[in-house]
């Protein structure tokens, strides 16, 4: 079930390039929805190091050819985490980091939820969960009608596996041995709000331990489980899911909701919430950037 | 005066789009579990590579097509009206009329002809949905003739569209000399005593109603709204013009569909009396095509006889 041994190929250099990027993703996370005053922040936050290694290193992109035929597809599936593909957009070189301080305004191109007929290098416009998986096994599927080399990617999130569509799609994947897609699951432990339980703050995760491998792997799906923090376990899978064996991947990645700002991990009701000045300061010192100047959000 | 019958349009929506795909190689048929209803299966014998097996999972298939037209390709739905609509709404919505996804949703079993299914099946109220979401095309073809124009149109058109096709065999008015004009009313009876205008295979019965009522000496104007979105208002006002007085017929409920458009046409720019005739805010249920034409006062004998009421009536 788990990734192999870290691949030689990666050096330690390069794990660390992508350590920072995931930790400047992070940081225009906080400062964005800190400055929107509206936006998610622990679906970001634990999706950061994925984002990082996907747009940083695994998709094969053309920033400034957004529209490139032969790219790879990436579909936030879980689409109320878009402030954190729209950092590593912009730090990837999509548009400029300033305007992810449009984030959520009217008339931006960084919309609530991704729009893609707003921002270009957005594969698919999501929001209402469940949807991802089969858009990008469409895509996937249109690839290899079209004889194109091209991988899809999805990430989902966790409580968005109580979508009965997640299922659908994961069957239909499956049947049509659609190798070249592959589905991340952000296992971060929490959704909104949860089931009522004795978990923290009271409520229960989406899933038990181990529900979600077993799950996808009934439903015919190469199944991987990592720390979806450890870059190099992040990197392993996402080779190892380029190796197509007819098919389907799943990638469970165990997360931290809100990771690396220490009082917002591993609390539900960091999903959604506006961010004081004092708690930006805090959020920034555990990201190891130095404190705004000024209050309001601007830099 | 008795219409010749067409073919079954579930025979011209396999025909015609396995026709398109031996020039087109962008076309695809995604089915789900129904081609040997909707006639999918023609398509499929046509050209095996193309055609889409997704199951039972109507979600995920119009997901799907929304992902392979990203990836330039024009994919075909093949289920009933039912699964195709309002089953995965949401996913029509998001993934493909607020991206401009160009998929055609074309499915079969629309109206009161489903074979003997019962309320589950028959939908009354596709126009109404399809009609109001914002980006979304709506067309309904009279017969076999305009459903094979329309399905060819349909796949160079850039864009999501609805396109509402029935199960079974329906009267003909449209020859080989027809050309469909997407976006345009067509008059396909002219008369002088009150305009009826009508959608979809009610269409034929609506002439034949017209028939019916010149036996007694009212002749009336009817016009077909193959396209009821984008809706033609200039066609609507001329029609409406030329009687001073509106009767819709439509096989779907009076709400919000043709009924509904034509009223909302009228009320802004040429205000005249509407009265609807169709389903009234009702479910139907199953039974044989002509019982239910006559239950549901579809046929062309009982549209005959409300638009005489209806006309007797004083204001």
């Amino acid at each position: 079930m788990s990734a192999a041994p870290a691949s030689p190929t990666v050096d330690t250099a390069e794990l660390d390039r992508l350590r920072e990027v995931a930790r400047r993703i992070r940081v225009e996370i906080v400062r964005s929805v800190y400055h929107a005053r509206a936006g998610h922040l622990g679906g970001p936050l634990s999706a950061a190091d994925i984002l990082a290694a996907l747009y940083f290193r695994v998709l094969r992109i053309r920033p400034e050819e957004p529209a490139w035929p032969d790219r790879d597809r990436f579909v936030l599936s879980k689409g109320h985490s878009s402030i954190g593909l729209y950092a590593a957009m912009a730090l990837r070189g999509y548009f400029p980091v300033e305007e992810l301080l449009t984030f959520d305004a009217a008339h931006s191109r960084l919309q609530g939820h991704p729009d893609m007929t707003r921002l270009p290098g957005l594969d698919m416009s999501t929001g209402s969960l469940g949807m991802g998986i089969s858009a990008a096994m469409g895509m996937a599927l249109g690839a290899r009608l079209t004889g194109r080399d091209v991988r899809a990617y999805v990430m989902l999130g966790d409580g968005e596996c109580q979508e009965g569509e997640v299922w659908e799609g994961a069957m239909a994947a499956s049947r049509h041995g659609v190798d070249n897609l592959v589905a991340i699951v952000d296992h971060n432990k929490l959704q909104q709000y949860g089931w009522p339980g004795d978990g923290p703050d009271g409520r229960l995760a989406p899933e038990l331990p181990g529900e979600l491998v077993a799950k996808w792997t009934a439903f015919g799906w190469r199944v991987l489980e990592i720390d979806g923090h450890d870059m190099a376990e992040i990197l392993d899978a996402l080779a190892l899911a380029a190796t197509g064996d007819g098919r389907p991947v799943a990638i469970i990645a165990n997360t931290v909701k809100g990771k690396g700002v220490s009082y917002m991990e591993g609390h539900y009701f960091w999903h959604t919430r506006t961010i004081k000045p004092e708690e930006l300061a805090i959020a920034m010192a555990d990201l190891g950037e130095p404190a705004p100047e000024h209050e309001g959000g601007a830099r | 005066m008795t219409l010749p019958m067409g073919r079954a349009m579930r025979e011209i929506f396999g025909e015609t789009v396995a026709a398109i795909a031996d020039e087109d190689p962008r076309v695809v048929m995604l089915d789900g579990d129904v081609g040997s209803s909707t006639r999918a299966d023609i398509f499929e014998k046509a050209h095996p590579d193309r055609y889409l097996q997704m199951g039972i999972a109507e979600q995920n298939m119009l997901g799907v097509a929304a992902g392979m037209a990203t990836m330039g390709l024009i994919p075909f739905i093949s289920t009933f009206v039912s699964f195709a609509v309002v089953r995965p709404l949401d996913q029509i919505r998001v993934l493909i009329a607020q991206t401009g996804a160009n998929v055609k949703i074309t499915p079969g079993y629309a109206g009161l002809f489903t074979g003997r299914t019962g309320k589950s099946h028959i939908i009354v109220d596709d126009l109404a949905i399809m009609r109001a979401m914002p980006g979304m095309v709506t067309v309904a073809p009279a017969d076999d003739v305009e459903a094979d124009l329309v399905l060819r149109w349909a796949a160079t058109y850039e864009g999501p569209c609805y396109v509402r096709l029935v199960r079974d065999a329906t009267a003909r008015i449209f020859d080989d000399t027809y050309r469909f004009a997407f976006g345009k009313a067509a008059v396909v009876r002219e008369g002088r005593d009150v305009t009826l205008i009508s959608t979809g295979t009610q269409t034929p019965r609506t002439v034949e109603a017209a028939e019916l009522l010149a036996a007694e000496g009212i002749e009336a104007h009817v016009v077909h709204l193959g396209t009821l979105k984008p809706l033609d208002v200039e066609g609507v006002v001329a029609a409406a013009e030329r009687t001073g007085r509106v009767i819709t017929v439509e096989e779907h409920t009076v709400i919000g569909g043709l009924g509904g458009a034509v009223a909302e046409a009228l009320a802004e720019h040429r205000p005249t009396r509407v009265q609807r005739i169709g389903l009234q805010d009702c479910y139907v249920e199953s039974g044989p095509n002509d019982t239910l034409l006559e239950i549901y006062g579809l046929s062309a004998a009982r549209v005959a006889e409300q638009v005489r009421t209806l006309l007797e009536t004083p204001a």
